[in-house]
């Protein structure tokens, strides 16, 4: 065995606000990868978002611990910089069981999108947390290109077994697959 | 990325290091791919408060101790702690780092070994068969710090043996056993 495409979720305009992932996360692998690719948000500065669950999609709540920093530049060459951002991280006492912020401010310009990378390890287990981490670059609403990386873990030691993905306002358009590997 | 083969699995039971050694147990670790890639999963120690890391064999030093091939490296952290204490932050960690030292390369920082405590993370190897070049690589590794702190590690860095290809590697806690965990090995072409 080694990397395996599951699914592929294709979001037109006008459909569903989330794009989630419900069956096939179980013990079949160690490693499971969502890509996304164009992906374009019906409005503009919203957040690309996501969460676990562990009632196969009943609900999206589960504690995280995560960080997150980023490299940004503007089109225009007006900022350039990188930082940690204390507001889009969570923590078991701050917002844990918020949908944890991929890229913030997206843009909604017919050209505008965000792709990226989302791993998630042993989801199945029951006496581990389940770590995670991704690596995003996103279009901004202000026109710069922003490079985003989040690691963390679900701190639960019960299974995650349904990803979803959603702005924090609207639908959007795109495409996200989920592979297996190992 | 290619598609990746899957070479060997090796689950820790106890183990005080887990290795994988061209021609040995089935491992492949020669110039059939351009790179490797490591996965480990629930990586967890038997002592709390120790660091994940790996060191090499090149072909000059077959079956040595892992303790001779010189590694310069970069690792930055960003750390949030659970509780939300202190100030969360992304920064270039010294202490992590080498400069062209033959200690292990710290892939994490000290990982807790509580109930529900691990770390988990990918590492690629880039052209260990070379005789010509050294060896660069790279890893994210996410971790359950011992002070209930979320860390994620990036470290990149090379191996500075360009004269002798690299066909073992070996991974270990810095103190104790891998008490639970697996690490996959893959070949991507």
């Amino acid at each position: 065995m080694a990397m395996t495409l599951i699914t592929t979720n294709t979001d037109t305009p006008g459909s569903a606000t989330d794009s989630a992932f419900t069956s096939g996360i179980d013990n079949t692998y160690k490693l499971y990868i969502f890509k996304w690719y164009d992906v374009n948000p019906g409005t503009d500065d919203v957040n690309f978002t996501f969460n676990g669950s562990t009632d196969s999609g009943s609900s999206y709540n589960v504690t995280k611990a995560t960080t997150h920093w980023s490299a940004y530049h503007a089109e225009d060459d007006g900022y350039a910089g990188k930082g940690y951002g204390a507001s889009q991280d969570l923590s078991d006492s701050d917002d844990g069981t918020a949908f944890q912020p991929i890229t913030g401010g997206i843009a909604n310009d017919a050209d505008a999108s965000s792709a990226g990378e989302l791993f998630l390890f042993n989801p199945s287990n029951t006496t581990y947390v389940k770590h995670f981490y991704y690596t995003a670059n996103s279009y901004k609403n202000d026109s710069a290109s922003a490079n985003t990386f989040t690691g963390g873990y679900f701190n639960t030691t019960s299974a995650i077994d349904a990803i979803v993905f959603r702005f924090t306002s609207g639908d959007f358009t795109g495409t996200i697959k989920m592979y297996g590997v190992g | 990325m290619g598609i990746p083969t899957l070479i060997k699995t090796l689950p820790a039971s106890g183990s005080t290091e887990l290795a994988f050694v061209d021609g040995a147990a089935s491992v492949t670790f020669d110039s059939t791919y351009d790179e490797y890639m490591f996965v480990f999963t629930d990586i967890h120690p038997e002592n709390d408060s120790v660091y994940f890391e790996f060191q090499v064999n090149s072909t000059n030093d077959a079956g040595g101790d892992y303790d001779t091939s010189l590694i310069t490296s970069t690792h930055v952290t960003a750390e949030h702690e659970e509780d939300n204490s202190g100030t969360p932050f992304v920064d270039v960690w010294t202490a992590g780092d080498l400069a062209q030292s033959a200690n292990d390369q710290r892939l994490t920082d000290t990982v807790g070994n509580g109930s529900d405590e691990s770390c988990a993370g990918i590492m690629h190897l880039f052209s260990p068969s070379s005789t010509t070049y050294i060896k660069h690589f790279y890893a994210r590794v996410q971790q359950y710090h011992a002070g209930n702190r979320s860390i994620c590690s990036h470290v990149a860095g090379y191996i500075n043996d360009a004269s002798y290809a690299i066909d073992e590697i070996q991974f270990k806690f810095s103190g104790g056993n891998i008490d639970d965990g697996v690490i996959q090995m893959y070949g991507i072409a």
